[in-house]
């Protein structure tokens, strides 16, 4: 690090640096998009994990986190600006497709304009919508901004703004579909979907010419609600997020609390919360394999995956108390000890599942139907996959080996023999067996601890009012749907200043439009279905 | 006269936990003084209607999740007559409001209960869908649903499990059936006047 320190700071003068867990290099908005470029070109970081936008009352900017997907080094850029009533950053969307979608987000919540950015609109909000809700000073009157059940007003153009030669910059209007394309309205209510998104589709025939993903149907103000909350308050958000991986997001959050507050978590816990997330791993594939059979007409597949996820819904039941809204894992350790039976529970799933996979590929994986539907259908390139950020099974099927559990390895990952599941096609076929070798590596890792918990305690002693000293800090957790990201920055006390949850399912649904161009609209179905997001998980 | 117990599903009458409410509701309908004929007619095709109502595939967050679970083998909702789930509001006989209902979604939502076809039914399941639940501060939540549209029947939860779900549907399949079919859906006088203060903008 001290290297790149060097070679930065000789190019950019103006840059500042300061270490931290991963180096943040605060640099002046002029040469923002310079200093990115020649860190993806120069130094390898070509893997964009989020942005943070934020709001520090006297300046506005973003915290952007970039990653080297050869050497899995992370490093943090800084850049900001003090006008609060113009704010303007430069735009990167051009050296990172996912970046386009993460800058609208900071416009929607910050008012941030990205000078450079070709599609400038609000992501989750309305366009008639009255303030920015993450700033600090925002106005949360519900009369502002009432729940209406007129129907909300849409534009059909979008805004760039262009800098100019001369330092100045230009607003441009550009139209979103040409006045003679087709469009069908598919969602927000519609079953293959997987919750309330809604595509606007331009098609030529039966060919998708362009989608335009339209997201917020379920923002809830997850990041807002947390910086009224205490540390130990937000956890229970992270179960309603995306509902499949409720135990990774603690894990994630935990983590990085923990990390801050320099908390030891015992043994006993840490290889709870990894069994906990293998079990729910599973679970969430098979009802991933359920679902997705489900939208290409194969319904019966429903029925035998659900029985295996609600034998692990029973497991986790016994421990937590919860069939969904789990909570288990806290700052310092988990809430509860595992339950008595939890070994011979998880030994005898553990026997069930190698017959029920056999089952799944005698039913479908080798179907002729589903061959013909999946293979080399919506094709995503392993550059693609890392430019547009799609991670988790759908990424390391294009080729990108990008498992958090073996790239920042946690929880004592690094200990446990598992392979990581890479496939080259990036087809929906290669998703598709891509999760169903996931259930048998983390049956494997489950095989590994059942008999090996260690004993003792499970919590460890934890201030009920918890501070966190001054700073910044990022983790990262593999969830089930691929890379999930906490940042959290706190001024001291006992709430955190700023939260930001970086979710794997809003890239996923970033990269719809990119691999259903030219494809037919009967495998939109697919594709979307293939990738596995999670709607509540992307809008956050 | 006696009071009609009504249930459903061979549950026997004193198993139900909210009595009082339908013992109102059927207080009500005798003041007003049912026809007898068409009071047999009534049952017997309420006694249709309760044991086959529709749901619409209507989910956003984790509600619908478990939802998925009651039509699994495990739950089995067609023990009930309600596994049809329609993906169309027009096929459906009611809307099962399985999340949080934000600010951009309450317009969807109000259509999706306009083009349901009459005589229809909400239930508002979880605690979001009943008053934003753990959401209720954000900035972009409805507080509750009964601002978009009526609700017949609440199932608390976070989420609900299924066998509370079955109980919410139960109870909808009770309300169902003293209602009198001929002579307008009880719920008529309220829905005209709600429709009156909520008018249906052209579309």
């Amino acid at each position: 690090m001290a290297e790149l320190q060097e070679k930065i700071s000789k190019r950019f003068p103006g840059a500042t640096f300061e270490e931290g867990e991963t180096l943040l290099i605060n640099i002046a908005d002029s040469s923002l998009h310079d200093l990115v470029k020649a860190l993806r070109d120069e130094h390898g970081f070509d893997y964009l994990v989020t942005i943070v936008g934020f709001d520090r009352t006297t300046a506005l900017g973003c915290v952007y986190y970039l990653a080297s997907t050869k050497t899995q080094r992370l490093v943090s850029v800084s850049a900001q600006t003090t006008d609060r009533d113009n704010p303007m950053l430069h735009s990167i969307a051009d050296l990172y497709r996912v970046a386009g979608l993460y800058e609208r987000e900071v416009y929607d919540f910050y008012g941030i304009v990205f000078i450079g950015n070709p599609d400038m609109r609000r992501l989750f909000l309305n366009i008639d919508w009255v303030g920015y809700p993450l700033r600090k000073d925002y106005d949360s009157n519900p009369e502002l901004n009432p729940v209406s059940i007129e129907n909300e007003r849409q534009s059909d153009t979008t805004t760039e703004w262009v800098e100019m030669p001369d330092g100045k910059v230009e607003k441009r209007e550009h139209t979103i579909f040409e006045e003679d394309e087709f469009v069908i309205n598919i969602g927000p209510q519609h079953p293959a979907t997987h919750g309330v998104l809604r595509f606007r589709t331009s098609v030529d025939g039966e060919t998708i010419k362009k989608i335009d993903v339209y997201m917020g149907y379920i923002h809830r103000g997850v990041e807002k609600l947390c910086e009224d909350l205490g540390y130990m308050q937000t956890l229970h958000f992270m179960d309603r997020l995306d509902y499949f991986s409720a135990h990774n997001y603690h894990h994630g959050l935990c983590l990085c609390i923990e990390k801050a507050a320099g908390i030891e978590v015992p043994e006993r816990a840490r290889v709870a919360r990894v069994m906990m997330d293998e079990l729910s791993r599973i679970a969430s594939h098979c009802l991933f394999l359920g679902t997705f059979c489900m939208d290409l007409g194969a319904t019966t597949m429903l029925f035998y995956t659900l029985r295996v996820r609600e034998q692990i819904l029973d497991i986790m039941e016994r421990t937590c108390g919860a069939r969904m809204t789990f909570n288990y894992d806290c700052i310092g350790g988990v809430i509860a000890d595992l339950h008595e039976d939890f070994v011979k529970d998880v030994k005898e799933l553990l026997a069930v599942i190698p017959k029920n996979l056999k089952e799944y590929n005698k039913l479908f994986t080798g179907n002729v139907i589903a061959q013909n539907r999946l293979n080399g259908v919506g094709v995503l390139t392993r550059e693609d996959a890392i430019s547009y950020g799609v991670t988790g099974p759908s990424g390391r099927a294009s080729g990108w080996a990008c498992d958090v559990r073996k790239t920042h390895p946690y929880s004592g990952y690094d200990k446990l023999d598992f392979k990581e599941i890479v496939r080259t096609e990036g087809d929906s076929m290669a998703r598709f067996k891509n999760r169903i070798d996931e259930i048998e590596q983390s049956a494997h890792i489950l095989e590994q601890l059942v008999d090996n918990i260690p004993s003792g305690e499970w919590l460890a002693k934890v201030p009920k009012v918890l501070k966190l000293p001054v700073g910044h800090w990022f983790q990262m957790v593999e969830g089930c749907r691929g890379v999930f990201g906490v940042y959290i920055e706190s001024d001291g006390g006992t709430k955190p200043y700023r939260l930001k949850l970086a979710t794997p399912s809003l890239p996923a649904a970033g990269v719809v439009d990119h691999i259903t161009r030219g494809q037919k609209i009967a495998d939109l179905i697919t594709i979307g279905g293939s990738l596995d997001y999670i709607v509540p998980d992307m809008d956050r | 006269m006696e009071m009609k117990k009504v249930t459903t599903k061979s549950m026997p009458y004193e198993a139900w936990k909210d009595n009082e409410y339908i013992e109102k509701l059927v207080t009500e309908l005798q003041e007003s003084g049912a026809n007898v004929v068409v009071g047999a007619l009534d049952n017997l095709i309420n006694w249709g209607r309760s044991n086959s109502i529709w749901p619409l595939t209507f989910a956003t967050s984790c509600c619908g999740i478990e939802f998925v679970s009651l039509g699994a083998a495990r739950f089995d909702m067609a023990r009930f007559g309600w596994e049809v789930a329609r993906s169309s509001p027009r096929q459906a006989d009611f809307i099962m409001v399985a999340g949080t209902i934000v600010n951009r979604m309450a317009p969807v939502l109000r259509r999706l209960y306009d083009q349901l076809a009459e005589p229809k039914y909400v239930i508002s399941c979880g605690s979001c869908a009943i008053s934003g639940g753990p959401f209720r501060k954000s900035y972009h939540v409805a507080r509750g649903i009964e601002d978009i549209i009526p609700v017949d029947v609440y199932v608390p939860g976070c989420p609900p499990r299924p066998e509370a779900m079955i109980y919410g549907i139960m109870q909808l399949s009770r309300k169902m059936k003293v209602e009198r079919f001929f002579g307008g859906v009880n719920r008529k006088e309220d829905r005209k006047k709600y429709l009156a203060e909520h008018p249906i903008e052209d579309c």
